[in-house]
């Protein structure tokens, strides 16, 4: 069961090498939405340093977002997702390790980008640790919510549109205290309290969500 | 337990009996509400005295208070009608999901403008990011959410389902995002206190407020009767009994 599950992700990660331009896209996305807002606000270092937590993140959410609308599109259309249904392995199992498979390479980059991304908005280099601490626990939760509204509306044909109108909403508890304790530890404040929130969402999260992905990719099917 | 216990619960599985129900309880509830909004109208516009810092501005939570429970209470019943829906694989339950949404959503919106036009001369502003205006703005996209994706479907049976997983995930993360908000930024005043001899209210506010909490959810189930009776026509709209329903 658990072999199957292992399967799948390492075959996710091989496709996903090698189709790594696809990929490069949310992260592309994620650096350009935060080029915009020095051009679009102004370059004061002082400014960039008060919204830059507020800034990656969103960044972060709204790329995070944009990786997610292919989640279970290929394995739809080509009819492998039905046959998930018949493996022995049990479809929230499996959801997740797609959920997993799909965080290493869409999730994981952005936290390895971050603190990049941190110096370009003028951030504190001690706080970069717990800048991409957030980020690492808050993509995991945002891949999990996400796949359900991948899910919910992979047999659409406004997908595209519906997705973000799904989720959004969803995640923004995530956002607000990813935020927040970015913005702590840029003050120099201890922001564990935030974190420990953040990582108490994502045991949640990957208690419940799985089931609402199975529940979700077997109204796709039916439809 | 009895296996017959549960005869009456199955009846409203049938789609005749429903719409004959939902039809004979609407006008009492239509009645109720005119009486009950009229008379907390009356208590709250006339008789109730102006309030010693607010003056005549607190008036509108006569309208505001009564929106708000409304727009929270309606996601719980859309949310225990998709559960219904979902576990029981009863149609008609998510009918009455898909009835109630648009109402819940209607309400919330009241919520939000009542709320706004009471905080331009109290807080000097029509829109801050208090707590549990943001919440409610956050439920407003939660019903909107709901309503494109069970629309969103050609099929109508997976539009249903589609929209009771993604009203469970919701109803779920509802707490969870009214804390975070609140921790967020609070600024809208804190939870009244009503009854009791310590109360926060006196007798002469406090019985329009009930009256018009009372008739505003008749005046909500009367909505939603009603909405219910056309979701049910609209999907059985291939029956017999709709045909001679409607002769």
């Amino acid at each position: 069961m658990s072999s199957t599950v292992l399967t799948l992700i390492s075959q996710d990660i091989r496709l996903a090498y090698r189709r790594r331009s696809e990929v490069a896209t949310p992260l592309m996305f994620f650096i350009l939405v935060i080029t915009l807002f020095p051009l679009g606000l102004s370059p004061q270092p002082e400014l960039l340093r008060n919204i830059a937590p507020g800034v990656v993140w969103v960044a972060a959410l709204l790329a995070a977002l944009i990786g997610q609308q292919s989640l279970f599109k290929t394995d739809f259309d080509d009819g492998s997702l039905e046959q998930w249904l018949l493996t022995p392995a049990p479809l929230e199992l499996l959801a997740l390790g797609r959920v997993a498979s799909h965080w290493l390479v869409s999730g994981l980059p952005l936290v390895v980008l971050s603190p990049l991304m941190g110096m370009l908005m003028n951030y504190p280099g001690a706080a970069m640790g717990d800048l991409a601490l957030s980020l690492l626990l808050g993509t995991a939760i945002l891949s999990l919510l996400g796949a359900v509204g991948a899910a919910l509306t992979v047999g659409l044909r406004q997908s595209g549109m519906l997705l973000p109108i799904l989720v959004l909403p969803l995640a923004i508890p995530v956002l607000i205290f990813g935020a927040q304790a970015a913005t702590q530890a840029a003050r120099g404040e201890d922001p564990s309290g935030a974190l420990y929130l953040l990582a108490a969402l994502l045991v949640l999260g990957i208690t419940l969500v799985p089931f609402a992905i199975a529940a979700a990719i077997r109204v796709s099917l039916e439809s | 337990m009895d296996k017959h216990s549960w005869a009456w619960f199955h009846r409203f599985a049938s789609p005749p009996y429903l719409y004959k129900v939902a039809g004979l309880l609407t006008p009492w509830f239509a009645w109720s509400a005119a009486l009950l909004i009229a008379a907390g109208l009356y208590g709250g516009l006339w008789s109730s005295p102006p309030d010693y810092q607010q003056g005549d501005g607190f008036r509108i939570i006569y309208i505001h208070v009564p929106s708000a429970y409304l727009s929270m209470m309606c996601y719980g019943i859309v949310a225990l009608a998709s559960a219904v829906g979902l576990i029981w694989r009863l149609k008609l339950a998510h009918a009455v999901a898909v009835a109630a949404a648009p109402l819940g959503a209607s309400f919330t919106l009241l919520a939000l403008i009542t709320g706004s036009l009471w905080g331009k001369p109290m807080w000097g502003t029509f829109w801050v990011w208090d707590a549990r205006l943001t919440s409610e703005l956050i439920l407003l996209f939660l019903y909107l959410g709901f309503i494109a994706l069970t629309r969103a479907y050609e099929d109508q049976r997976s539009g249903d389902r589609a929209g009771a997983v993604l009203a469970l995930v919701g109803v779920v993360n509802l707490p969870i995002i009214h804390y975070s908000v609140v921790w967020w930024n609070s600024l809208h005043q804190g939870s009244t206190k009503f009854f009791g001899n310590d109360a926060e209210i006196p007798a002469s506010m406090l019985v329009p407020l009930l009256l018009m909490i009372f008739g505003f959810t008749c005046f909500f189930a009367a909505c939603l009767l009603k909405r219910i009776q056309v979701e049910v026509l609209e999907r059985e709209r291939n029956a017999t009994w709709v045909a001679e329903v409607l002769r």
